[in-house]
């Protein structure tokens, strides 16, 4: 496993820069919006790549709550914060996507409200677990996943229609693309898709190792003391 | 084009400064674990 | 009357009464109720044409506001005397105890918001050009959708620090589809221009399966703390 890593790397590097020479190079200019439509090729692929990661916490957390497996609950994390991440360039790099293309920085597009507020539930999922402390934390944040997990249909569905009861500029793409801008497309999302893997791992690696020193110590401040006090207070 | 390049610019600053959040929470724990291996 | 049945019900009826008796929460909560509608009255100082439009997002927040402060004190007095304890170690099935806090929550939410409803129709001059009778059933619907997953949030806040603030920071992200239905039903009652049907049927949906999300996992979350 360790060897695979630094292979990894390498591969996720070449992968990014050949991205953005497609990206930048080799894609044609767009008619209507011209180059500033290069930013497709890194907000799209980071939008499927995030909705990945957040599926990964999805699955990771189910298991968790039948398992009870800790190693389970390290992916869960490390796949949200990973996740958030990744939402968060959608979010920043969408509005400027849209500022000069359709002169607004915001609308209530569904794809990009949905991903608002995706990271909004993940966000306050990463604030519980900062916060929390009980030693049963991964449980009540994993059945936090799935409560917000119930909740994306619904997210969709409201505002579907609340769109189509107020009709909002819409921001996309546009039908038909062309076969270089999606090879372009698919090149960088293979490449953001290697390097969420890598990041990710790296995270739940981190949160392995954090937990071992965490039970170390613990151990280590109990053994100082010496046998625990009878009717102990909590 | 300054959008472009302000765009591409943002998505690098965000993950290089995620990844220099765990960068810097890996070197914090390398040091509790040097203190752990010292008692 | 099932066991769990009439547990409920022992639960709420003892919560009533404890309300009643002490007045603490009913009395502070209400001041608060009348001085967000007087104080989003200053701020928003619109015509009566378009009050119709804003108003549904103006009362909606304001009942929000006025939920979060109810459902904060939900498990105050258990932590307070242990109650959770004994909870855990008797056979009692954890939902009874669910439903007897969520349904405490709904009636104190209801009459917060049957308070504060008149004052916002004087500030307003608010008159329903749609169906008005719709309106209570969406202010059922829509405090049920709160109340379940507030009361929800508030147990798995318990042990966090900043507990107060945990529970809005959980609550606001996953009630977006529900505020934004109980806001669009409500102003499209009042100005009557389109049918409230599809968000009444998507806050029944939003009620349901969170009712029964609430109801499966409350014994995990209760014994977990």
């Amino acid at each position: 496993m360790k060897r695979a890593f630094p292979v990894l790397a390498i591969l996720t590097a070449v992968l990014l820069s050949y991205g953005l020479y497609q990206a930048l190079v080799v894609a044609p200019t767009e008619q209507t919006m011209g180059d500033v439509q290069r930013i497709f090729y890194y907000h799209v692929p980071s939008a499927w790549t995030a909705f990945i990661l957040f599926f990964v916490n999805l699955v990771a957390s189910i298991v968790y709550l039948a398992s009870r497996n800790p190693k389970t609950d390290a992916l869960a994390v490390a796949a949200a914060e990973v996740g958030v991440v990744f939402c968060t360039v959608v979010l920043v790099t969408g509005p400027i996507w849209a500022r000069p293309v359709w002169g607004i920085w915001w609308t209530w597009d569904l794809r990009l409200t949905l991903t608002l507020v995706l990271w909004l539930i993940y966000v306050s999922y990463l604030m519980l677990r900062r916060f929390s402390s009980s030693g049963q934390t991964p449980l009540i944040a994993a059945v936090l996943a799935v409560f917000g997990a119930l909740d994306v249909p619904l997210v969709y569905f409201s505002i579907w229609f609340f769109r189509t009861q107020h009709p909002q500029p819409v921001m996309g793409n546009g039908g038909s693309i062309d076969p270089r801008m999606l090879h372009a497309l698919l090149i960088n999302w293979l490449a953001f898709s290697c390097f969420a893997a890598l990041v990710c791992w790296s995270r739940y690696r981190l949160e392995v190792l954090r937990r071992e020193v965490d039970e170390t110590q613990a151990l280590e401040a109990l053994l100082e003391k010496g046998v625990p006090e009878r009717g102990s207070s909590r | 084009m300054n959008y472009l390049y302000a765009a591409y610019a943002a998505t690098w600053i965000i993950h290089i400064s995620y990844l220099g959040v765990l960068v810097r929470r890996y070197t914090r724990l390398r040091h509790e674990i040097e203190e752990l291996k010292k008692q | 009357m099932s066991r769990a049945g009439s547990l409920t019900l022992a639960t709420l009826a003892k919560d009533l009464r404890l309300e009643w008796r002490s007045k603490d929460a009913i009395n502070s909560m209400l001041f608060f109720a009348l001085l967000v509608v007087v104080i989003f009255s200053f701020s928003f100082d619109p015509t009566a044409e378009e009050s119709r439009h804003i108003a549904g997002g103006l009362v909606w927040v304001a009942f929000l506001f006025a939920a979060v402060v109810a459902l904060n004190q939900t498990w105050a007095r258990e932590l307070h005397n242990q109650v959770l304890d004994a909870y855990r170690v008797s056979p009692a099935p954890a939902n009874a105890l669910f439903l007897a806090k969520a349904l405490g929550n709904f009636i104190f939410v209801s009459v917060l918001e049957a308070l504060m409803t008149p004052l916002f129709i004087v500030f307003y001059n608010l008159r329903a050009l749609g169906p008005a009778y719709q309106l209570p059933i969406v202010a059922a619907l829509g405090t049920w959708a709160l109340v379940v997953n507030g009361t929800f949030f508030a147990a798995m806040s318990l042990r966090t620090r900043s507990r107060e603030i945990m529970l809005p920071l959980l609550l606001f992200p996953i009630s977006i589809p529900a505020l934004l239905a109980m806001v669009e039903a409500t102003t499209s009652i009042l100005t009557g221009e389109y049918s409230a049907k599809f968000w009444l049927v998507l806050l029944a949906a939003y009620d349901v399966l969170f009712t029964m999300a609430s109801l499966l996992f409350f014994e995990t979350v209760l014994h977990a703390e």
